[in-house]
């Protein structure tokens, strides 16, 4: 526990991503492979159920340090977080030294998770026994894991880097073993270091590769023939695994949402064993390509019914081929994988289909069908060179998205306020980031896009995640991406981020996008000067 | 029951002794004034006479003219104002920070000005002056505010230092210009008695503390550097003023702390953009806070800044004192941490 608090607390001390990496490689170099599965665990963003909630944290806490209810208060107020205060206040009760040192692993399964099945007086005797014989970081921490708020300040490519350092391997090899949800076991750490058995997981998806946006015009890319141009699809890009019999179709957020698509499932049991397909999944009718709007009815919810199957009935389309036969073929041309990819699906039943090269023999007359993609229900083109390999994350030069429409933009949600009038009780005033260098920049404000029943679900997120207060403005957690249009653009002195915005609005709620592929100021301001 | 006039009473002005016909540390003009210490909201321009403690008068007149009408009393040195007997004692704060101790009548206020109970080599120790009324500040007022002993954190930051140094970057602390950065230095001579480069804010100051024959470890300005010096491995002082300006550039991938009372609370360290926040303050934290109160031996006590009305009250329901807070102006004027 010792470490892991020492950890912690070295990642929230640093914004320097090369520190973060380093106090992550020392942690793992030292740490017993079950206290490094939970520590992964955390560091992935998951999170254990809340056990105590934090006003009783705060009473419990009061009982051990004698103070007068209205002085927590006026503490909790200061600090604006329960688990930080009870950690403060509690350097005024001595620590028993004698208290021996347990590993992360043992305090969650031998400790923490346990307090699920003692009663309330139980797990107080036991809390407060636990604080007693931790320094203040550890109870810090200790108390974050019981209020199931513990988050690390940390990115998922940062802690694929620094296991990749620790272990010498490849970061695409440890972002590919780390995909899927992580069960904080030794032999997954063990597995996660040294590869598995090849059985381990066969529904394993491969890292998604990402196309950086086009800033520069086509013509810098050189021959037209160099690149393959596809639509950009509106829907949500996926995953679709075949292996051993069974169809495992991942959203981008490396979520399982096989059940959510039942067609996809069963088209995609026509595809030979061992093959992985990255695509995209749209809703889509006898007319073609349906609005994002339709594919969202299929999203929000995990009950399907037989109206919403019939409403927004989905396809995968599929733009890439990533194991054939069992063989990873990232490494393959994207030319020929296209090709294989285009014999692969020629006979599968509709439900799933190849998303067509758009054809055109020069720049000019690609950028002339560009404009056009408003009408195919698209958001512009992809351009992918024919001779790239499939890589992991974003990086540049081999995939390029030309999008249409520039005014919108996808925004981190990072502060919130209460309404006015009816909304009086609801945090429906949001400030929203993009990237700058590594950090978020409050960028606009929007008030509005969301209807009632988003609102009520945003809310409850919001308070659940409260980072901070400063008076009425909650600042959360950088989690929620929505994205957001608007109208014009302009320098701005009065604005940090350098810019306004004219008329912002919320467009939609990109539950997909994970908060580091937002966008960033370096984007918007690009869209500024090409406008100029 | 009293007949006659307080020994202290608040006016526009500030805290002001009728018997005596002095103000201690006021924040507007005034005929004659007692100044606790050296920062700027307790020692203000424009007052017609200053009377503070000796050893502290060349910081005053750094900061408020070298031609300052003042007179310098020896620590425990008593002198006459008007009806009242004054005479100052060591408040541990800063150097030269003074507790006014005032008798009219035999009755005995002590007004405390800024003060801690920790040892720090660069001025003199608190003493406790035994009083029926006390002022006191209140700026670390919660009991969230517990320091940790000033020796672990001096040796945390050391290690800092030399870790940055092993990788060859260069350290930049912030922290006040006055007090936490001689206190520094003056920790710091103990230690490893290494050279530490100074903002050119910063100079001034430190001058002061030698010439008032306080050790400091050996310093130099980085303005008096050659252009091609990269400060790698150095500890290099400033104040936060400088933090994220162009005089930053003179140093490459520097890693930054700030020292500071505040930095105790997460948010406030997240929130200043600091690489590392070290807890170490001129002021006194909750426990000695409380603890001075009761040693006094003071059944009325005022509580002069920061969060005043929280002590007043803890001290109100929890010791049975007759305590008040006062709405004190030089809230919120920059005091140090
Ligand atoms: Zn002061
Ligand atoms: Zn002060």
């Amino acid at each position: 526990m010792k470490a892991f608090a020492a950890l912690y607390a070295a990642l929230d001390a640093t914004t320097k991503t090369n520190a973060k990496i380093d106090a992550m490689v020392a942690y793992f170099a030292a740490a017993a492979p079950a206290d490094a599965a939970w520590a992964l665990f955390f560091l992935t963003g998951q999170r254990i159920k809340r056990l105590v909630g934090s006003s009783t944290l705060r009473a419990w806490a009061l009982e051990a340090t004698d103070l007068p209810p209205w002085l927590m208060d006026e503490s909790y107020a200061a600090v604006g977080d329960s688990a930080e205060t009870v950690a403060l206040l509690l350097d005024a009760v001595p620590t028993t030294l004698a208290s021996l040192e347990l590993g992360l692993a043992a305090w969650l399964e031998t400790r923490i998770l346990p307090l699920r099945d003692l009663t309330e007086p139980e797990r107080q005797a036991a809390v407060l026994g636990w604080w007693r014989g931790l320094d203040r970081e550890q109870r810090f921490v200790l108390n974050k894991l019981l209020t199931g708020a513990l988050r690390v300040g940390v990115s998922r490519g940062l802690v694929v880097r620094a296991i990749a350092r620790l272990a010498d391997l490849d970061p695409a090899v440890v972002g590919h073993r780390l995909m899927g949800p992580w069960r904080p076991t030794p032999a997954a750490w063990q597995q996660l270091l040294e590869g598995d058995d090849g059985a381990a997981d066969a529904s394993r998806p491969y890292p998604f590769f990402l196309a950086s946006p086009l800033e520069a015009a086509p013509a810098s890319l050189g021959p037209r023939d160099r690149w393959l141009a596809e639509w950009k699809w509106d829907g949500v890009r996926g995953q679709l695994v075949k292996r051993q019999g069974a169809v495992h179709l991942w959203s981008r957020g490396e979520e399982l949402v096989t059940e959510r698509f039942p067609e996809i499932e069963r088209a995609g049991l026509a595809l030979p064993d061992g093959t992985v397909l990255d695509g995209e999944i749209l809703a889509w009718n006898d007319a073609g390509v349906m609005p994002f709007a339709a594919l969202q009815t299929r999203i929000g919810r995990l009950k399907l019914s037989a109206k919403s199957l019939r409403e927004a009935p989905v396809r995968f389309l599929a733009y890439d081929l990533l194991e054939e036969a069992g063989q990873d073929v990232r490494g393959v041309a994207q030319g020929e994988r296209r090709r294989r990819l285009e014999a692969l699906v020629a006979t599968a039943p509709p439900a799933l289909g190849v998303s067509p090269l758009v054809e055109a023999a020069d720049w000019p007359a690609l950028a002339a069908l560009r404009l056009q993609a408003r009408h195919h229900g698209v958001e512009g083109l992809m351009l992918k060179r024919r001779d790239a390999a499939y890589r992991a994350g974003r990086r540049r030069g081999d995939w390029w998205k030309w999008k249409l429409d520039p005014l919108s933009v996808d925004a981190v949600l990072i502060y919130a306020q209460a309404g006015s009038g009816r909304r009086a009780n609801l945090f429906t005033d949001y400030t929203f980031a993009l990237w700058d260098d590594g950090r978020l920049v409050p960028f606009a404000k929007a008030y509005s896009g969301l209807d009632d029943k988003e609102i009520a679900e945003l809310d409850r997120w919001i308070r659940r995640h409260v980072v901070e207060r400063f008076g009425p403005v909650r600042q959360v957690a950088p989690v929620q991406v929505f994205e957001l249009a608007f109208e014009g653009i302009q320098v701005s002195a009065r604005h940090k981020s350098g810019i306004a915005v004219r008329f912002p609005r919320i467009a939609r709620w990109r539950r997909d996008k994970p908060a580091s592929e937002a966008d960033s100021l370096a984007s918007i301001k690009r869209l500024l000067s090409a406008r100029a | 029951m009293r007949d006659r006039r307080a020994v202290l009473e608040l006016t526009p002005e500030g805290l002001f002794c009728p018997a005596g016909g002095f103000h201690v540390d006021p924040w507007r003009p005034v005929p004659r004034a007692v100044v606790t210490h050296g920062h700027s909201d307790h020692a203000r321009f424009g007052h017609g006479h200053y009377h503070g403690a000796a050893i502290g008068e060349g910081i005053l007149r750094r900061r408020l003219g070298a031609d300052l009408p003042f007179t310098g009393h020896g620590y425990g040195a008593p002198f006459a104002l008007g009806d009242a007997k004054v005479s100052l004692h060591p408040a541990g704060h800063v150097l030269g920070s003074a507790q006014v101790r005032i008798e009219v009548e035999g009755e005995v206020w002590v007004v405390a000005g800024d003060y801690k109970r920790e040892a720090d080599p660069s001025c003199a120790p608190f003493e406790l002056v035994p009083c029926d009324g006390f002022v006191t500040e209140a700026t670390f007022g919660l009991p969230i505010y517990r320091w940790d002993p000033g020796a672990r954190v001096i040796d945390d930051l050391v290690a800092w230092w030399e870790a940055n140094a092993q990788s060859g970057r260069t350290s930049l602390v912030f922290c006040y210009a006055l007090g936490k950065a001689q206190r520094l230095l003056a920790e710091l001579g103990q230690r490893n008695g290494r050279a530490v480069f100074l903002h050119g804010a910063l100079v001034s100051m430190v001058e002061a503390y030698r010439e008032a024959g306080v050790a400091l470890t050996p310093t130099a300005a980085v303005s008096d550097q050659p252009k091609s010096e990269r400060f790698r491995g150095e500890l290099v002082l400033a104040p936060p003023s400088a933090m994220a300006t162009t005089w930053m550039r003179r140093f490459t991938a520097p890693a930054t702390a700030f020292v500071s009372g505040w930095m105790r609370v997460r948010g406030q360290r997240r929130r200043r953009g600091y690489d590392r926040g070290f807890v170490l303050s001129d002021h006194v934290d909750w426990p000695d806070l409380i603890r001075t109160v009761d040693e006094t031996g003071a059944r009325r006590v005022i509580c002069a800044h920061g969060q005043t009305d929280t002590v007043a009250r803890y001290l109100r329901e929890a010791k049975g004192l007759d305590a008040v807070a006062i709405q004190s102006l030089r809230d919120g004027a920059g005091d140090d941490g």
